[in-house]
């Protein structure tokens, strides 16, 4: 990690969304601002900037993590995923994604790339959670608009999804 | 009036929205997202410290000498370019979108910075210098109306800016003649419902046209437009507004972001360039809209069987402290149907809006209803209690009976259709009333301290525009003139290919108009879902819009997809009499399926949908005589049943009734006070549903805010005004583990008053789920006065009472603990290595004041007795500068002196008396302390939890300073601080 200087501005290079990018940020850059304004990958959302909301959570070698607790130029070396990155391929969605779509589990949209990237990072490592594992998995989450009942049913249908693919694929 | 059923039927079918593909893929276009002009700079709003403070000086001079700021402007520059709002009552006020002379409010906007990143403005309002002159602060409502009560607005004469009394029937003869008078008296908290994306403005002026361009994530109603042109001084076309394709959320509170529409529009114009801003979320919480707070007293004439024969209300509005457009709405939301869901033929009310030291309110989800259902349905549970009957007996007792809908309330409403006692049987069956009872009866048994709650209500929708002049007196009304009614609009366009296209001007917030609309449209027009594009972004420079535009009041479902039916009703119509002369049959004949229009008689005689649709493009010399054409077709409609008040103050304030009727069980943990939600059902006549994934959807997200309502989410204000929840971690919204799922019922009785027999759904639970929680506590625990949020705390004080002082009360606590109040006392000592008389000259010396001061940078001897310094210190993880004030009085030398001492900065403000000791020890000097100090602003807002503790440390390290300083001993005097200040000598 570079040394932070008042006022200097600093390189930072990292994968986004398997892509190398560089970009220049002041110390004192949100790595959710770099995202957005400086990257223009505006699909990671902010909500609060304090760590509560979950809406801008991203995955930071895996792992997920708010967007904006980091600095962005903590982020230099990492391998960074939005949820730009989730869809397959342009006019297809992911498993996850199409769970969403068909149990309505967003309205405004605006918590649900949190939310996705939070569900894909858990269901990667455990594609076999349960109920009570999910929701506590999207407790670090606010959605204003849904009560939740569709998220969790998303989810669970993503699980079952996943399930049978694995079958298929065994 | 029948309803037709839809053919195809994509109509009620739950389809996959439209919107949701950009959505998952993070191609959502919401504020933040849009593109600007390359010049566009960034917005940073300075904000009052203070609840209620003289702005007497604003020193932007280091502000301004900042690289990359282009503009710092204070009220009285926008005050120059803008006129004071319109307000909706009659009264001596003048109510400007920022503060000018005077704060009113926590978080109310004080100086604008316009600079190049927003980074940049927000280090510029650190540096802008405000002297305020704190005033007196009331933040009581009841308190506002006493004579004593500080006065917000000396222009008034008064805290009460608007009173009026209605009687409908004859009350008092009611109550004269009732066996029964049984009241409550409520105060509905503070909250709001608040979207998890914040406010954006993008705004641009162009000097050449005098015209304003604003993109804003406003939701309407548009009627606002009119109070945005007026105060920036321009006609309505030179005044554009547009709205993002995408918006996070709203729940009414969206309508708020017009003050700052104008606001970024002034800052444009000053500066020059395209002025970005969005709200964060401190800025939210503290100052966007909220709820209104009200206090209610309602009395019921009851008869010994339960039936109500009069209600009498006296309700109190909290408008917060300017009366922003639309309110006094949230009260008079409801005039139509305070009597709810009862036929009670008399009734009286009194209203009185009040205006107090906390932020403006405005729309917010349920509107009106939470505040009136909760004295309401509290009321109802009382009765039964009193007369000892059985509760769901007395509700049953006063529904609106079975037939006799459409039915005139007492103030005015017409409930347009229904069954509630047909709905609320169904409900107790379908939704295992019986099985709750038992539940309960096997949980008490048990030892368990278990409840249930009962709520029933009208939830209107589609408001009439006219329904606010209800607040004038008919004499009032007849001088400005009727309003009424509530205009929508859906435009069908048709493009050269026969593609379809519905514009409206609905503004969603994330619930899906787009899908409902194409369904609505590609039934009508026999084409597939996916043939049909909706497009819900507007600009009212372009598009077809009036007041009523917008996103509220429930509207879209029975109000704009109707409208939507009839346009493509009317195109319908058109592109059948063209099919008929293609086809040489009668139009009556033709029929719209699988994109395909044909003979209804003889299928194969049939022509493409779009072969028809595009000809008015391609061939218009071919069209029959009198079709005109197919190309654009815009329908307003506005429902004849919105008149305006009548002359005796009869008002219809909603197109459509819905009937709810909920009932919950809950258990409480003693030993928490938590609660949990075990079972909640809820009934819904929303008429007809024309999708059901999303009036569940709509129900779901309604009822879990109400959750949030009923048992965490309150605004909270300390007693001198400060702001208590500026994070997410203060005001506590439920996740999903708080969330229970309710079971949700249906009974379907279209409207006879919308196109689509449609009616509102959406804001339903905000308005029964809050009460019918609070019945089911006062059910399990017996206590009679019940106060949302019912936090773990105030369940445990009806469980156990409120908590008693400790009977071993500690000298360091604080005197008084009131919630909320952050009064700081303590006291201690140091003993230092000096005499007397050289501790007395250290604290009258600049130089020793610096070093000792934690984080001092300049301490100034402005008098013998006064010094000033500038500060920098942390409160957890928010660091801040101010400005500090230290004077010495009662000075008795070289024994004792006061210093009083308060501090300023962006983060917020102290103050603070401390009585310092000087006692002689054996050469030695023992200086004791005792200190009282509180503390505000933002600080108090984000850092209410770390608060004390940081205070305690900066005091304690004055002192332990002093000691050092002086070469003594610390506080505790230790061994090894003995030991150094020893080896230190003096200084």
């Amino acid at each position: 990690m570079p040394q932070l200087t008042a006022r200097n501005r600093h390189r930072v290079a990292f994968r986004l969304n398997g892509r190398q990018v560089e970009a220049l940020a002041e110390n004192r850059m949100l790595l959710s601002d770099l995202l957005r304004h400086e990257l223009g990958a505006t699909g990671t959302h902010v909500g609060c900037e304090h760590g509560v909301c979950g809406a801008c959570t991203i995955q930071v070698d895996g792992a997920p993590a708010r967007a904006c607790l980091i600095l962005a130029a903590q982020i230099d070396g990492a391998d960074v995923r939005t949820v730009e990155a989730l869809a397959p391929q342009p006019g297809r969605l992911s498993v996850l994604q199409a769970a969403f779509r068909e149990k309505h589990g967003l309205q405004c949209g605006f918590c649900t790339p949190g939310i996705l990237m939070t569900l894909d990072a858990f269901l990667t490592t455990r594609p076999d959670a349960s109920e009570a594992e999910i929701r506590e998995h999207l407790s670090g989450h606010l959605c204003r608009c849904t009560g939740y009942a569709t998220i969790v049913a998303a989810a669970l249908a993503a699980v079952e999804e996943l399930r049978k693919e694995q079958k298929e694929n065994a | 009036m029948s309803v037709n059923q839809e053919s195809t039927g994509l109509v009620g079918r739950s389809m996959p929205r439209v919107e949701d593909a950009a959505l998952l893929t993070g191609r959502g276009r919401y504020i933040d997202d849009l593109p600007t002009r390359r010049d566009t700079a960034h917005l940073a709003i300075l904000r009052s410290p203070h609840a209620h403070a003289e702005i007497r000086s604003i020193n932007a001079s280091k502000a301004l000498a900042l690289d990359g700021v282009h503009a710092v402007i204070t009220g009285d520059d926008v005050a120059s370019l803008t006129r004071s709002l319109t307000v909706g009552v009659k009264a001596n006020v003048e109510c400007w979108p920022m503060a000018r002379e005077r704060v009113r409010y926590v978080g109310e906007p004080v100086a604008l910075v316009v600079a190049e990143t927003r980074y940049l403005a927000e280090d510029a309002l650190d540096l802008i210098e405000v002297d305020y002159g704190v005033l007196p602060v009331v933040m009581d409502p009841k308190a506002a109306l006493q004579d004593e009560a500080p006065l917000l607005h000396p222009s008034l004469g008064s805290n009460c800016i608007s009173e009026r009394s209605f009687r409908y029937g004859d009350p008092e003869k009611a109550f004269s003649e009732a066996r029964h008078r049984i009241a409550v008296e409520i105060s509905y908290p503070r909250n709001s419902c608040t979207p998890i994306e914040t406010y954006g403005v993008i705004a641009e002026y162009d000097p050449g046209e005098d015209a304003y361009d604003v993109t804003a994530n406003f939701q309407g109603p548009f009627s606002i437009h009119a109070v945005v042109a007026l105060a920036l001084k321009v006609p309505g076309n030179r005044m554009r507004l547009r709205t993002p394709p995408d918006s996070g959320g709203s729940f009414g509170v969206k309508q708020g972001v017009f003050v700052y529409a104008i606001l970024a529009a002034v800052a444009a114009r000053i500066s020059g360039r395209p002025v970005k801003w969005i709200e964060d979320r401190l800025e939210h919480l503290m100052a966007s809209v909220s709820a209104t707070n009200r206090v209610t007293r309602l009395e019921a004439a009851v008869e010994p069987d339960g039936r109500v024969t009069a209600l009498s209300w006296d309700q109190i509005e909290d408008c917060g402290a300017h009366l922003r457009a639309p309110e006094p709405a949230t009260l008079y939301r409801m005039h139509g149907n305070m009597t709810g869901a009862y036929a009670i033929s008399n009734l009286a009310i009194r209203n009185r809006v009040v205006l107090t030291n906390k932020t403006p309110t405005g729309l917010n989800r349920g509107f009106g209803g939470p505040q009136i259902y909760y004295p309401l349905e509290r009321l109802m549970h009382r009765i039964a209690d009193e007369l000892g009957l059985d509760r769901l007996e007395v509700i049953r007792r006063n529904l609106v009976p079975s037939g006799a809908f459409p039915y005139r309330t007492a103030s005015g409403a017409l409930l347009d259709s229904g069954d509630y006692v047909a709905a609320f049987e169904a409900a107790l069956k379908d939704g295992g009333f019986d099985d709750l009872v038992e539940r309960r009866k096997r949980a008490r048994e048990a030892g368990k301290l278990y409840g249930i709650g009962l709520a029933a209500a009208v939830e209107p929708s589609v408001s009439n525009m006219g329904y606010i002049t209800t607040v004038l007196t008919p004499q009032e009304r007849a001088k400005a003139g009727p309003k009424n009614g509530a205009q929508a609009v859906a435009t069908i366009g048709i493009d050269p290919l026969g593609a379809v296209t519905v514009k409206v001007a609905s503004v969603p917030q994330g619930q899906g108009h787009r899908t409902v609309l194409a369904q609505v449209v590609a039934d009508r027009l026999g084409l597939p879902f996916e043939a049909v594009r909706v497009n819900t972004e507007l600009d009212t420079g372009r598009d077809a819009w009036s007041i009523a535009s917008g996103n509220y009041s429930s509207r879209f479902a029975a109000a704009v997809a109707g409208t939507a039916r009839l346009a493509a009703d009317r195109i319908r119509e058109r592109l059948a009499a063209i099919a008929a002369s293609q086809l040489n049959v009668e139009a009556a004949q033709v029929e719209f399926a699988g994109g395909r229009i044909f003979d209804r008689n003889n299928p194969d005689n049939s022509v493409s949908f779009n072969r028809v649709a595009a000809s008015s493009h391609w061939a218009p010399g071919t069209l029959p005589d009198g079709i005109g054409h197919t190309i654009r077709e815009t329908v307003f409609w506005t429902p004849e049943q919105l008149e305006a008040p009548t002359p005796v103050d009869g008002i219809n304030s909603s197109l459509c009734h819905g009937f709810i009727f909920d009932f919950c069980g809950i258990e409480i943990d003693p030993a928490t006070g938590a609660v949990r939600i075990d079972k909640y059902v809820t009934m819904h006549d929303c008429g007809r549903i024309l999708h059901s994934g999303m009036v569940e959807g709509q129900v779901r997200g309604a009822f879990a805010q109400a959750v949030g309502a009923a048992l965490f989410e309150e605004y909270a204000y300390g007693e001198d005004g400060s702001f208590l929840s500026g994070t997410l971690a203060d005001y506590l919204m439920p996740t999903v583990m708080e969330t229970p799922e309710p079971v949700i019922l249906h009974y379907e009785s279209p409207s006879p008053f919308t196109p689509l027999g449609a009616k509102g759904v959406g804001e339903g639970n905000c308005m029964s789920t809050p009460v019918c929680i609070a019945n089911a506590i006062a059910d399990a625990t017996g206590a009679s006065d019940i106060t949302l949020p019912l936090s773990p705390g105030r369940i445990a004080d009806l469980i156990f009472g409120e908590e008693k002082p400790s009977s071993n009360p500690q000298a360091r606590k604080p005197a008084k603990a009131r919630p909320g109040e952050r009064q700081l006392t303590g006291e201690g000592s140091a003993t230092v290595a000096a005499s007397r008389e050289a501790v007395w000259k250290m604290l009258l010396d600049p130089a020793t004041l610096e070093a000792i001061i934690p984080g001092a940078h300049g301490v100034e001897k402005v008098s013998a007795t006064h010094f000033r310094a500038d500060v920098t210190l942390g409160v957890g993880p928010v660091k801040g500068r101010y400005r500090a004030e230290i004077k010495l009085s009662d000075m008795v030398e070289p024994e004792a002196v006061t210093l009083s001492g308060s501090t300023q900065g962006a983060l917020g403000f102290g103050s603070g008396v401390g009585r310092i000791t000087l006692t002689d020890a054996d050469g030695k000097t023992v200086v004791g302390y005792r200190y009282e100090a509180g503390i505000g602003g933002k600080v108090a807002s984000v850092g209410g939890r770390l608060l004390d503790g940081a205070a305690r440390v900066v005091i304690g390290q004055f002192f332990q300073a002093l000691a050092r300083h002086a070469g003594g001993g610390s506080g505790g005097g230790g061994i090894l601080a003995r030991l150094k200040a020893l080896l230190g000598g003096r200084s």
